[in-house]
Parts: structure tokens; C-alpha cells; sequence
């Protein structure tokens, strides 16, 4: 029961706040509200018993990314709403668009309705008595198993990242 | 309806002592952080040879109370061409989370919000690594200049040195070789050492990390008044900045707490194996004789008769906790050898961190702020390599100790001097580049642009 209420009041506030994300013009009043979208996200790993992921959920996206985000925000300063784009085809599209991710949603729905648990009802969380420690868990993933595929990931990231170091680097002429 | 009560009597009657925790944590915070303002107030006057606060109160003692009450009837101002929504809720969101990280810190062995998770120290850390939220918010939404200045400073700063303190805190637990709270301090008890002996070299790296994410001096260039007013806060008024005040004096007790939970032994009395060290024991029972005894000697000397009784007060309370020391400390009576245990260990917690923010005041009345430039040079040219090499150090002192079983004190003593040589060579190559840096940009300091200047 309890579950249940957990799960649908993030559920709610993540949906809630990511409308709101979208329809604000102010583009701080959007970071705002994405970074309430990611922290219901977060409370539902922790309803689901994920307590690394929700921690890292926390740390990198909202601790990281999105101070990031208001920071860049500020500094460019777009606190002149942005002119709408208006063409013939916008609302068309846009029908088509919502149309095709509500038919994905629902034919998804429908072909997890055998599944006991799932479907139309809030996921189960797992018995917390029975889980091994998460963190533990992870880490015996990403450094056992899957070491090498986790490696590459983070060779590739660290060449994205010295490569933006490169290109955003001022041409100087003495070295 | 009546199976809805019985499900919140029972979620009572399950969770009562974390719920009593967290309530005490909502409750009390706020008043230690008044009187931590207290403190430093006291103790730089004492450093500037002055009485500082006298007046109300015996010594000055009711001062916060009075300075909360002024703050609570002061105007609430909010600017017109503020961001009302976000002006409203940058502060909120600095106080909570300072707030909600405190759930998992260990203040003593019973008490503690969350217990059981596993994240613990992560938990710690992550959350109120959403600090810097509130600030930027909070300046941004002013409409000021000076507030988005002191907020994107801020920014940079808390980015940069939380790095520095996140690898200081791995090299610690790498020792630990757990997240859970209790369980760091269980192993500090079963390795016979606190971490700082294992790690001085992150215990100093987090230390000084910790100052500069609580934006105190020198680092406090966030709001540094003699250049920005008050930086983010600079239109904020009454309650709304004393949130933002309460917050950050929060967050010094929640950094101090991770500081004193990994490298100094948490709730443990110091080196709590050494037998003949046993009369440490005895040391909160003396300390709270002691200060019921002296305020016993002072109630005579204040000059207003609700003054003398206020010590007499204070006197009571000393000698009733100095006397439940005394009778629930021998005897292992399971619920009141609890209590004494609890007690016992807040005991220690509480005085590993008060000295903790000591040494921040120390420091705060000791050092000139530092400038901009000099700031982030110190954060990302030594102390982020410094813990970087450290992490690797302790990487390998530990499997040296373990895999190989060598003495893990020598395997201590080469990896630190291994750091402090990757130290020295980093301050010495960061020397050299700065002087040529500053030769050249005074050769061209007419075309180039300081963006961090001011």
C-alpha cells in the first residue's frame, strides 16, 4: 500500500513538473522544474529499492549537469523568451509526433499486461530482506563482468571531453 | 478511514525512533547553528582581545535568541523586478537540503535517521552537493548585479573543490572499504586507528576543501562584502536570509560530520583501544560537572535576578546529565546503559566536531581572503592533482598491506611521502608557470580580458 502511494506521488510530481518543463517560457523556470522531474525520478529508484542509482541519479545529474545547465544559463543570459517558431506544419506535426509516442506507450502497456506486476500497475518494488547490497552489486558489475565495455565507455568520454578542451581553447601564439 | 489510521499507527510504531531523530535534527539544528554563531562571535573577540557579545543574557548567552527574534520581525522585502517564485524558493532549497543531508550522518551510535542504508556517506555528499542550487538560484533571482556575480563565483568554487572532496573522501574509505556510517566507524574501532593517521594527506585535501564548500573564509570571495555587499544575499532580508544563514551553518555541521566520521573516528573516544587511556571515559561525566560547578560560581556575579536564576538553570541541567553519566555508566541496565551509550557517543561526535569548526573559525580570523585567480589556481592546479595522487597512493598502500602483508604503517609512510614529493614538485612547476604567465600577461595586459576580475 504504501508502495504504491510512494510510487504514485513521484510518478505525478516527475510527470507534473516535466509539463511544466516544457510549457514555461523562462528558461531558468525550466531548469527549475527539470531538476524537480529528475529528483521524482531519483524517489522512484528508491522506492524500487535502488538506492545507487537514485544516489547517482542525485550526484550526477542534478549536483552536476544541471547546476551546470543554470550556470551556463546565466551567462548567456536568455531572459528574453525565445520568439516562437511558427510554420503551416507545426501543429500537424506535432499531432503526428504525440500521436506515434502515445500508440509506442500504450502497444507497450498492452503487450506487458501477462506480466504479473506490471502493465497498467505501479511496478513492485523488490524485498528488501532478499537484495544483496546494491553499491556492492554494482561495482562487482562494472568491474567484473562488464570491465571492458565499461572501460571503452569511459576512454571514449575522457577523448569527448579533452577533444571540447582542445576546440574551446583560445590560439595563442606564445606556447 | 479506520484502516487508514491503523496503517499510520503502525508506520509509527515501526519508524518512532527515526522519526523522533529527524524531529530532533529539524528542531535543534537551527538553535546549535545560532549559537555556533555565538561562538565565533565570542571567539573572535577573544583572538581581537575584546568581550564581544555581553549584554543579554549572562556572558551574552541569550544573544541568538534575541538575534532570531530581530530576524523573524524585520520587514520582508522582495525586490520588484525580482524572480518572485524563484526568490521564494532558493533559500527553501539551501535549508533542506543542508537539512535532509544531515539524515544519515551517525551523531552517536543510536542516533541516526537512516540506519540501514546502504549509501550512507554517499547519501552525505550527494545531497548537499545540491547546495550550490540554492545560491545560483538565489542570485540569479535578486536581479542584481552583485548577486549574479558572488552566485556564479560561487559556483565555480563549490564545482571545483567538491571534486577535491570527493577524492579525499575515497582515499578514506578505501580504508573503510564501506558507505554504510556506522560501519566506517566499526572499522576505524576494529583497525585500532583513526584514518586521519592512515591519510593525512586527505584528511588536509578534504579539510581544506570543506572550507571552501562551506564559502567561509578566506574562501568566502562568494560574498566577500568589501567587494560585492553580500554577493547572493545581497537582497535578501529577515526570515528569507536567516534560511540562508541557518543553511550554511548547516552545512559546516554536515561537512564537519563526514570530516569527523571518516577521518577522525566518529563517535569513538580518542584511541579507543589503549586501556591506560581508559579515564577518558570519566571525561564527559567531569566536563559537565565542571561547567555545572563554575556556573554555580557565576550566578552569584549577575548583576539581574533572571539572570542568576538562567544559571542556576543551566547548572541543573550540567549536573543531571553529569549524574545519569554517573549511574547508567557502570551498570549494563539494557534501557539506560542505551541511553548512556547514545549520550556517550553524541559526547565525542559533538566535541571532534566543535573542534572541527573551530579550527574553520581559527582560520576565518586568521587568513586575508584569497582573490579569484588565486582561489581556483590553488583548487585545480595542486589540491586536485594532490588528491588524485593520493586516491592512487592509498590504492596501492592498501593492496601493499593486504595482498602483500606488508606493515601497514610503512606502506602508510611511503605513500604519504610519496604525495607530499608529487606535492612539492606540483607548488614548484605551478611557481615557475605563474611568474611566466604574469610576465606575459603584463606585456599584454592591455588586450586581454580578465572575465574573473572584480
Amino acid at each position: 500500500m504504501l508502495d504504491s502511494v510512494i510510487f504514485y506521488f513521484f510518478a505525478g510530481i516527475a510527470v507534473i513538473s516535466a509539463a511544466l518543463m516544457i510549457t514555461r517560457s523562462n528558461a531558468i523556470h525550466s531548469a527549475v522544474f527539470l531538476i524537480t522531474t529528475l529528483l521524482a525520478t531519483a524517489g522512484i529508484f528508491l522506492q524500487l529499492r535502488a538506492e545507487f542509482l537514485f544516489i547517482a541519479q542525485i550526484i550526477l545529474y542534478v549536483g552536476g549537469i544541471m547546476v551546470l545547465f543554470v550556470f551556463v544559463i546565466m551567462l548567456v543570459r536568455l531572459d528574453v523568451p525565445l520568439p516562437r517558431i511558427r510554420s503551416p506544419w507545426g501543429k500537424l506535426v506535432a499531432v503526428f509526433v504525440a500521436a506515434a509516442v502515445a500508440g509506442e506507450a500504450g502497444f507497450i502497456l498492452w503487450l506487458a499486461r501477462k506480466i504479473p506486476g506490471q502493465g497498467l500497475l505501479a511496478p513492485l518494488p523488490a524485498p528488501s530482506a532478499k537484495l544483496p547490497p546494491n553499491t556492492e552489486e554494482f561495482a562487482k558489475g562494472l568491474f567484473g563482468a562488464y570491465l571492458l565495455p565499461f572501460e571503452i565507455a569511459s576512454v571514449l568520454l575522457l577523448v569527448a571531453m579533452v577533444g571540447a578542451v582542445v576546440m574551446a581553447k583560445k590560439r595563442t601564439d606564445t606556447p | 478511514m479506520n484502516s487508514v489510521l491503523h496503517g499510520v499507527l503502525a508506520f509509527v510504531q515501526t519508524w518512532w525512533v527515526e522519526l523522533l531523530c529527524a524531529v530532533l535534527i529539524v528542531a535543534v539544528v537551527p538553535l546549535i547553528a545560532g549559537y555556533i554563531v555565538l561562538v565565533e562571535r565570542k571567539v573572535m573577540a577573544d583572538m581581537q582581545a575584546r568581550l564581544g557579545p555581553m549584554r543579554v543574557g549572562p556572558h551574552g548567552l541569550l544573544q541568538p535568541i534575541a538575534d532570531a527574534v530581530k530576524l523573524l520581525l524585520k520587514e520582508d522585502l522582495i525586490p520588484t523586478n525580482a524572480d518572485q517564485f524563484i526568490f521564494w524558493f532558493a533559500p527553501v532549497l539551501s535549508m533542506t537540503v543542508a537539512l535532509t543531508s544531515m539524515g544519515a550522518v551517525a551523531f552517536g551510535p543510536w542516533f541516526q535517521v537512516a540506519r540501514d542504508i546502504n549509501i550512507g556517506l554517499l547519501f552525505v555528499v550527494g545531497i548537499s552537493a545540491l547546495g550550490p542550487l540554492g545560491i545560483v538560484l538565489g542570485g540569479w533571482a535578486s536581479n542584481n548585479h552583485y548577486s549574479i556575480i558572488g552566485a556564479m563565483r560561487s559556483t565555480a568554487q563549490l564545482v571545483s573543490y567538491e571534486t577535491t572532496a570527493g577524492f579525499a573522501i575515497v582515499s578514506g574509505l578505501l580504508f573503510a572499504g564501506t558507505l554504510k556510517v556506522s560501519a566506517i566507524v566499526e572499522a576505524q574501532h576494529a583497525d585500532r586507528v583513526w584514518y586521519a593517521f592512515l591519510a593525512p594527506v586527505g584528511f588536509i585535501t578534504y579539510l581544506i576543501a570543506s572550507i571552501a564548500e562551506t564559502n567561509r573564509a578566506p574562501f568566502d570571495i562568494p560574498e566577500a562584502e568589501s567587494e560585492l555587499v553580500a554577493g547572493y544575499m545581497t537582497e535578501y532580508s529577515g526570515f528569507r536570509w536567516s534560511l540562508y544563514f541557518l543553511g550554511e551553518y548547516a552545512n559546516m555541521i554536515v561537512v564537519g560530520s563526514i570530516g569527523v566520521t571518516l577521518f577522525l573516528g566518529g563517535w569513538l573516544r580518542p584511541f579507543p583501544n589503549v586501556p591506560w587511556l581508559g579515564w577518558l571515559d570519566a571525561l564527559p561525566t567531569l566536563f559537565f560537572v565542571a561547567s555545572g560547578v563554575f556556573c554555580v560560581s557565576r550566578a552569584g556575579k549577575q548583576p539581574v535576578r533572571v539572570q542568576q536564576l538562567l544559571m542556576w538553570a543551566v547548572a541543573a541541567i550540567c549536573f543531571a546529565v553529569a549524574l545519569l553519566f554517573m549511574l547508567a555508566g557502570p551498570y549494563e541496565v539494557q534501557p539506560l546503559h542505551r541511553i548512556y551509550a547514545g549520550l556517550y557517543g553524541a559526547f565525542w561526535f559533538l566535541l571532534k566536531v566543535g573542534a572541527y569548526i573551530y579550527v574553520f573559525m581559527w582560520l576565518r580570523f586568521t587568513l586575508p581572503r584569497f582573490r579569484f585567480d588565486q582561489l581556483m589556481r590553488l583548487g585545480w592546479h595542486i589540491l586536485i592533482p594532490l588528491a588524485l595522487v593520493n586516491v592512487i597512493a592509498v590504492g596501492v598502500a592498501t593492496a601493499l598491506s593486504s595482498g602483500l602483508g606488508m606493515n601497514r604503517w610503512l606502506a602508510m609512510i611511503l605513500t604519504t611521502g610519496g604525495t607530499l614529493l608529487v606535492g612539492m614538485l606540483l607548488i614548484r612547476w605551478n611557481d615557475k608557470h605563474a611568474a611566466a604567465a604574469s610576465a606575459s600577461t603584463l606585456a599584454a595586459s592591455s588586450e586581454v580580458e580578465d572575465s574573473y576580475a572584480g
